[in-house]
């Protein structure tokens, strides 16, 4: 017997009381959405030339293979019989839409390795130079022996990124717009069946991406103590305007449309609204934390506003983004499952602490990319020289030589 | 007795020998295992009937079905829910513990004002056009050549994906890690034996029948008899039929 006692209102299927899918597949799209947002926006520097976004184009690349790297593993420590994992790679079902995870993950991961190589291959080689023993060998190894650098090998490299950019950015949206489509793509489902699913999915992911890259970009610069490169984040937040409006307008467009049609689904989904998502969805995701930001941005982009309080509108936005597009995913893989498919009854879901599937476990796997992204930083340099960032780590390496031999 | 002339006398050493060959093939082969060796499953194609009209909610299957395939406390391969209608269009559905006790207690309404009221028996559809199969990463979901759904535990990797994609409620993720739901009772649908559920009805209600056969009394009353199936405009095509369906049941 599940010990855990539900609340449950109304009638529902006794097989749904308890929801299938807890908060590790609210992180999993949350995760694959950095992924995505933070790609495109290293690809508006490499591929569309988009000069301003210089000094944060490699950082992002960087950071879109991090986070990808640790996208599987919620789904992995949701899985029911997890030393099976490997299955869906391996005996692919061809009628399934998830099926279809590893040939998407894999070609991504292709693509942002082969493109962070390149990106990287001169540090590389300048590492595997300047490190002796063990820590040179990783660098040369990682240098794949051939430590040639020259205008020749420059120009391949570049050209080579911006071909990757060129195919990144088509595959990162169909990665996620495959997430959105794994949900929208379930008709026994009416909080979930619709076609707009997928390009709701996408366009958040790029919101939570260009959010998470502003937020990070003025965490490492007030933690350094540099000043904030304003070029960067004016134009970064230009773009999470701009996309965080197509974005909620769609969301919103996607309710309104189901709630003028009056339908039979639209009877459940109402209680749906008002009762089990009003605080995750009216008042957070909608109300705080897609309202404030539109017009702080908004107020940031009409108007010429001190460089101290456009910076606190732009962060406390793109804070709020990130909590704005988790609270969306919350919203649809947990709001979807509150309502039964009996459509008379609302169970309740309450993550756990430390359980395998809890918070605790949550947290961890969430932080985990940051770790890495942060140890990354310590070893090859992803602020180009001229930025203020990478000015900062210059002199840090002056002063203590030791402690850091990328340049 | 050998020609009805003289008595055949069997002596106790072939007595005991015979005893010990026959325990020996009830160790080794359940009842039934002949029938089921011989089963072909090209040959089938089962339906499942349930007659709205007859059932009276004992929880009598759901008891069975617990017992046939050892279902987890707190999960159902098989339950029974009430629907009561009231005098002002008002409609109440409750299914306590999936009616494993049956129904102990009257709905809390007062008596003058229910319409009308009846009992709704649900299993795993069975679907034709299977949400359930369709998205299985794996394909540990699959149907049978007669016409079963089930579920391969031994590859089923436990993502849940089937229970979110199937529209009755039917499926379950089995505290083992793997998805779970009615196997119409396969196992005894080969030795020619009807569904536990079907088997514990006392009254009738829940029928399976072969649907390849013409002379099958499921396949009959399907013919004969007005039925209809739940959620239809999802296009999943059950093969679970309903007599005396109303529209309110979904």
């Amino acid at each position: 017997m599940l010990d855990t006692f539900v609340a449950v209102s109304g009638y529902v299927f006794p097989n749904e009381i308890h929801v299938t899918w807890t908060v590790m597949i609210v992180l999993y799209p949350y995760i694959t959405g950095l992924v995505a947002g933070a790609f495109i926006v290293s690809s508006l520097f490499h591929l569309f030339g988009r000069e301003s976004l210089r000094p944060i184009a490699r950082f992002a690349l960087v950071s879109s293979l991090v986070f990808l790297l640790f996208a599987p593993l919620p789904l992995l420590l949701h899985l029911g019989t997890p030393s099976r994992a490997f299955n869906i790679m391996i005996t692919p079902s061809s009628s399934s839409a998830m099926a279809g995870f590893g040939i998407v993950y894999l070609t991504y991961l292709i693509i942002v390795v082969l493109e962070v190589w390149f990106a990287l291959r001169e540090d590389f080689v300048r590492l595997a130079t300047t490190r002796t023993g063990f820590k040179g060998w990783i660098f040369r190894a990682l240098a794949l022996f051939d430590l040639t650098v020259d205008d020749r090998t420059r120009a391949f490299d570049h050209k080579v990124v911006k071909i990757l950019a060129g195919i990144g950015v088509p595959v990162a949206c169909f990665l996620h717009g495959y997430v959105g489509f794994l949900f929208g793509s379930i008709k026994a489902n009416p909080w979930w069946s619709t076609p707009l699913m997928f390009i709701i999915f996408l366009l958040s992911a790029i919101v939570s991406g260009i959010a998470v890259l502003l937020f990070l970009f003025y965490f490492v610069s007030w933690l350094r103590r540099v000043p904030i490169d304003r070029g960067v984040v004016q134009t970064l937040a230009k773009f999470l305007w701009g996309f965080m409006i197509i974005d909620v307008a769609l969301e919103l467009m996607e309710v309104l449309s189901i709630a003028y049609e009056q339908t039979q689904d639209w009877e459940a989904l109402e209680i749906l609204i008002r009762d089990k998502l009003f605080y995750t969805y009216v008042i957070l995701q909608l109300l705080v934390a897609s309202l404030i930001p539109f017009l702080f941005l908004g107020a940031n982009a009409l108007f010429t506003l001190k460089a101290k309080l456009s910076n606190f509108l732009i962060f406390s936005s793109a804070v709020l983004l990130l909590v704005q597009v988790l609270a969306m995913r919350w919203n649809v893989v947990i709001g979807g499952q509150l309502m039964s498919k009996s459509f008379r009854g609302y169970t309740e879901y309450t993550p756990g602490i430390w359980d395998r599937e809890g918070l605790i476990v949550a947290a961890v796997v969430f932080t985990v990319p940051f770790l890495l992204l942060r140890l990354v930083d310590g070893t090859v340099p992803l602020f180009p020289p001229d930025s203020a960032l990478g000015r900062w780590r210059l002199a840090r390496m002056k002063k203590t030589p030791s402690a850091d031999g990328a340049q | 007795m050998s020609d009805g002339k003289t008595p055949e006398t069997v002596s106790r050493r072939s007595f005991l020998h015979a005893c010990f060959g026959a325990a020996g093939a009830m160790v080794l082969f359940e009842p039934g295992e002949a029938l089921a060796s011989t089963y072909v499953p090209g040959d089938h194609y089962w339906a499942y009937v349930v007659d709205l009209t007859k059932c009276i909610g004992c929880g009598a299957c759901v008891r069975a079905c617990k017992a046939e395939n050892a279902v987890p406390d707190g999960f159902f391969r098989t339950w029974v829910e009430r629907y009561t209608f009231l005098d002002d269009g008002e409609v109440l559905v409750d299914s306590p513990d999936g009616a494993l006790n049956g129904f102990a207690s009257d709905p809390d309404v007062p008596p003058e004002r229910v319409a009308k009221s009846f009992f709704v028996p649900k299993i795993c559809n069975h679907c034709t056009s299977s949400p359930c199969v369709q998205v299985c990463p794996v394909g540990a979901s699959y149907e049978t050549k007669d016409g079963v759904v089930l579920v391969d535990k031994s590859y089923c990797i436990g993502c849940g994906y089937c229970i979110q994609a199937c529209p009755y409620g039917c499926r379950f993720m089995n505290p083992v890690g793997t998805a779970d739901k009615c196997t119409l009772c396969l196992h005894r649908l080969t030795r020619g034996q009807a569904p536990a559920c079907v088997a514990a009805c006392p009254v009738g209600a829940r029928a399976c029948g072969d649907l390849k056969d013409p002379n099958d009394p499921v396949r009959r009353e399907l013919e004969t008899r007005r039925h209809g199936v739940l959620k239809p405009e999802l296009g999943t095509h059950p093969k679970c039929y309903y007599l005396g369906l109303d529209q309110e049941v979904l």
